[in-house]
């Protein structure tokens, strides 16, 4: 017999309420504020990227607005996702999140490295403590909204088995279990579902393992238990559910890629000049606003130009989308 | 007589959809992409009203009942109202009235193209549905309105080739299309059954 996942008991008054949560991102933020005027140049500006700022000043931000980032609520974030393994409509995963167990649960870490190995969950989560990170959101389709992670560098997590100067990228791939995954009992897409990074994006400090949403355990729909999260980049890149990782020294193909190559690159850096085929990506519709609300200009990779633009100087942008 | 009430009924059914629409829209329902939902919705009872209207004839011939060519025009206009929702709610509300992004669209995106000329037919067809076009246009009316095949054809194939990956409901909705259109041919060979209803109409 298998057994059965009990979750841990958490008793309602450790929950944090949304509302509470907003009234302490008050406060940190003033705080943050204050503290920023103190640090220096180039720090300030990641702190700003980390807790959410959009990054400003720079040519390409034009029209970012320097108001502090207002998260998405909990309801939206939850409630209209992109999970094929959960079903293709938005309101499906929430709906099938409950198939989707998360324990037993491991990640296997593998190939150009000197430590491989299988990391447990629940060690996985001890090892790396989770910190908040409040980062736009910028799906393909032109929507956005604005998400309050909690999680750990990416980096930290690939550092521990010591990847090898063979190592250029990095494959990361979603469970595979149509009986978890019921979106996975038809052939939507060519399960189990692909992602890949290169070294330097995966090792930037921006690139998260999210565990968590708004202080609270990472719903089933949002990838449970571990998922990516790379902001500046389209958020099908941010794969969900993670169970293993392999260090490659040949670019993987993602699952998007594979599935229409001429909608879908490999970098999906968000870039209002590059449209999707079907669709302009000169402007974004905010998640949660009226039906009479101004969608708003795309930012070039996504409001966090001045921190990862470098990693692709000298490269054709419209090519490698 | 019941029968009198029945096209008042058909006509207040046909708002429903725009009434739940809207009703959501008020209560939030539509949250977070209510945008996104009423394009979808406008887009999706445009196309099953045009199938409703393409019904009517294989009806008729299988059951013999032709009340329901009473209703068509009713039906097909009901399909235009939606497709006139779905345009302005694309224009204002998704392009934001961009004229720029707009003729981009209509020029460069096949999936909008079709769209658009499923479109511009049932603009033709709604605009000549009344008594005085038929007149003027004599036997170049019937020729005129048997595009209402190609508009549905369209519209499917619109519908095709906007969705990502899960072509389960634009499958549905050809699967609709091509029956409807098989239920035309000249079957059984030599004539239609002749169901008992046909009489009574
Ligand atoms: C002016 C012409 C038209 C334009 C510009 C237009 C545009 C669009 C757009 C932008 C979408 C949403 C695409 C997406 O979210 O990816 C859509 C969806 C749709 N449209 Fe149209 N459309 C037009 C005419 C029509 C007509 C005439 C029909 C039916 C015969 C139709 C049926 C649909 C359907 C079924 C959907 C999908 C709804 C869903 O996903 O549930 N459209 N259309």
């Amino acid at each position: 017999m298998r057994r059965r996942y009990r979750p841990p008991f958490i008793p309602s008054s450790e929950i944090t309420d949304e509302k509470l949560w907003r009234d302490r991102r008050r406060i940190i933020r003033a705080a943050g504020i204050a503290g920023l005027g103190v640090a220096a140049g180039g720090l300030a500006t990641l702190a700003g990227a980390f807790s959410g700022r959009p990054p400003g000043k720079g040519k390409g931000n034009a029209g970012a607005g320097s108001e502090a980032l207002e998260p998405t609520p909990w309801k939206y974030i939850t409630h209209y996702n992109n999970f094929y393994e959960l079903g293709t409509s938005k309101s499906e995963p929430a709906e099938n999140a409950h198939y989707l167990k998360t324990r037993p649960w491991s990640l296997s870490v593998s190939g150009e490295c000197e430590k491989p190995g299988i990391l447990d969950i629940d060690e996985l989560l001890r090892l790396f403590p989770a910190e908040e990170r409040i980062y736009r959101f910028r799906c393909v389709e032109a929507w956005a909204m604005v998400v309050p992670w909690n999680g750990f560098p990416l980096s930290d997590l690939l550092k521990r088995f010591q990847p090898t100067s063979r190592a250029k990228y990095v494959e990361f791939r979603t469970l595979y279990d149509p009986e978890r995954m019921p979106g996975q009992k038809r052939r939507v897409l060519d399960w189990p579902y692909v992602e890949g990074l290169r070294m330097d994006e995966a090792m930037h400090p921006l690139t998260l393992v999210a565990t968590g949403l708004y202080g609270k355990e990472l719903p089933a729909q949002n990838g449970a238990p571990l998922r990516l999260v790379v902001p500046w980049k389209y958020g099908f890149k941010s794969i969900k559910s993670i169970v293993s990782i392999r260090f490659t020294e040949k670019q993987p193909r993602n699952t998007w890629n594979r599935m229409a190559p001429d909608e879908y690159g490999f970098y999906a850096n968000v870039n209002p000049d590059v449209p999707h085929p079907r669709w302009s990506q000169k402007r974004e519709r905010v998640l949660g606003t009226g039906i009479f609300a101004e969608k708003r200009p795309t930012l070039p990779f996504n409001g966090y130009a001045d921190e990862v633009a470098q990693l692709y100087a000298g490269m054709d942008l419209r090519k490698y989308f | 007589m019941w029968r009198r009430a029945y096209k008042p009924a058909i006509f207040l059914l046909c708002l429903l959809p725009l009434a739940q629409m809207l009703w959501q829209l008020s209560s939030g329902a539509l949250q977070p992409n209510p945008v996104e939902a009423l394009l979808h919705g406008t887009g999706d009872w445009t196309l099953r009203l045009l199938l409703v209207t393409l019904a009517v004839t294989p009806l008729k011939r299988l059951t013999g009942w032709r009340r329901p060519v009473l209703w068509r025009r009713m039906l097909g206009l009901f399909s235009f109202f939606y497709a006139v929702l779905h345009f302005l709610v694309w224009l204002a509300l998704d392009r934001e009235l961009l004229w720029s992004q707009i003729l981009e669209d209509l020029t460069k995106r096949p999936f909008v193209m079709v769209g658009f000329a499923a479109w511009l037919i049932l603009l033709a067809l709604a605009v000549t549905s009344n008594l005085w076009s038929m007149r003027r246009l004599g036997a170049n009316w019937k020729r005129l309105h048997r595009l209402v095949y190609a508009a549905a054809l369209l519209g499917v194939l619109h519908y095709w080739w906007l969705v990502k990956a899960d072509v389960r409901e634009p499958l549905i909705y050809l699967a609709v299309y091509a029956g409807l259109m098989a239920l035309r041919l000249p079957w059984p060979p030599g004539g239609t059954v002749m169901s008992p209803w046909r009489r009574s109409l």
